[in-house]
């Protein structure tokens, strides 16, 4: 079974997320921000993790920098999952090293495809 | 299924039976909830009361803009960009294969039912990546039943939700623009699609062979016999050799000698040398 970690500050949002993602077969672990999302990361790698952009503590960019950097032997891929839906966020996403990008709102099918695309459904 | 009691039995039947003509696909009994639902729009921007109203409509004229549009709404379009990634593996390497085979003539592509244009963008995507081995770009035509969804495949103009199922961002930033909070194709990516109005069950396929064709989720709901004719319309299409291309759980077994499975490609079938021969010569 694969694990993805459900990274937002949103409790409502992570609830959906979580119902999607267990009818997908996936085992399903939530973090409010990213700096608790960077330590669920360090002590347990998932296989990946849905990422919202803002976020109070640390925000889903900082949160992808500091994954890169922390030398973590098994990166997860790293889905963002955001509101922010303009071109200039996703390059950005892109540039920092995302793997992809869902624009809430989103599907059940949308976030399989996405899931497929980076190889862990 | 609320649906189905308020739209009376012989209703119906005549709603089914057009669009059953018009384009062969039959209404599953346990889809006929969805007629209403889907006429609904229809009803509101014609400001007419009832389905039994448009009914009425129907029967003065079968034919014309009304009937259009009902038999237009009641198609299934569903579609995504790379529908089935597997399968857009094997086209490639398939696509790749035959070109090596035929040398400097450009590869033809035909997707037939391209609905509202992703199928066909998605090839077109995977061929501008891969120039290499490719002396032109492979042609591809796209021809659907539908004008109403062709218009939208040649505007190449999604909502977020359309644009996102199955598409990889790169590919997304990289060949679409957003406008109004839609995505627009590129036109250099437009451009490499032919769209055409075309009938599988009544019209002449495009002109010349292709070498692969897809029909995908196309034939799911067409009686066994108009199969057998489309299949045999296909089979005039395309090379000896040539790959049909259908959708999962869609097979050609026991339908038709034209086709048979292919042993290199899962889910693909191997166009029979002979038969086909035959009827491109018979016209
Ligand atoms: C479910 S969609 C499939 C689209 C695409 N091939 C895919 O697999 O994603 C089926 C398409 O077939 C078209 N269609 C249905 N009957 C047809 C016919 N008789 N001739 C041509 N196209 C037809 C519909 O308009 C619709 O766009």
């Amino acid at each position: 079974m694969k694990t993805c970690l459900v990274v937002d500050d949103s409790k409502v949002i992570r609830k959906v997320a979580r119902h999607i993602l267990e009818t997908l077969d996936f085992e399903v672990r939530e973090a409010g921000d990213g700096r608790e999302a960077l330590d669920s990361c360090l002590a347990t790698p998932p296989d990946v993790v849905l990422l919202d952009w803002n976020m109070p503590v640390m925000s889903g960019m900082d949160f992808l920098r500091a994954l890169k950097n922390s030398g973590i032997e098994q990166r997860p891929k790293v889905v963002f999952c955001t509101t922010e839906n303009g071109m200039a966020y996703i390059r950005a996403a892109i540039e920092a090293g995302a793997d992809e990008y869902v624009m809430k709102p989103f599907d059940r099918e949308t976030l399989e495809s996405k899931l497929q695309i980076v190889g862990v459904a | 299924m609320i649906g189905a009691d308020a739209l009376s039995g012989g209703a119906m039947q005549l709603i089914g039976s057009l669009l059953e003509q018009r384009t062969g696909q039959q209404i599953a009994a346990n889809r006929a909830w969805r007629i209403e639902t889907a006429l609904k729009p229809v009803l509101r921007e014609r400001g007419l009361p009832s389905l039994d109203a448009l009914v009425g409509q129907l029967l003065g004229a079968r034919t014309g803009e009304l009937a259009d549009q009902v038999v237009d709404v009641l198609l299934n379009q569903e579609t995504s960009f790379f529908r089935d990634v597997a399968v857009h593996d094997q086209v490639a390497a398939a696509a790749t294969a035959m070109q090596a085979e035929i040398g400097n003539r450009r590869l033809r592509i035909w997707s037939a039912g391209c609905s509202t244009g992703q199928e066909p963008l998605s090839l077109a995507m995977l061929f501008a990546e891969k120039a290499e081995g490719f002396p032109m770009p492979p042609e591809i035509v796209a021809t659907d039943v539908s004008a109403a969804a062709l218009a939208r495949g040649r505007a190449g103009r999604y909502s977020q939700f359309e644009i996102q199922r199955g598409l990889p961002v790169r590919r997304m930033v990289e060949w679409f623009d957003t406008v109004d909070g839609e995505w627009v194709a590129r036109p250099e990516l437009v451009r490499r699609v032919q769209f055409r109005q075309q009938n599988l069950t009544a019209d002449a396929p495009p002109p010349g062979k292709f070498d692969l064709i897809l029909c995908r989720n196309v034939m799911l709901y067409f009686s066994l016999p108009l199969r057998r004719q489309v299949f045999d319309r296909l089979a005039s299409a395309i090379r000896p050799g040539g790959l049909l291309v259908l959708g999962a759980g869609e097979t050609v077994i026991g339908l038709t000698d034209h086709f048979t499975p292919s042993e290199a490609y899962r889910g693909f079938y191997r166009a029979s040398g002979p038969a086909a021969t035959t009827l491109a010569a018979a016209g």
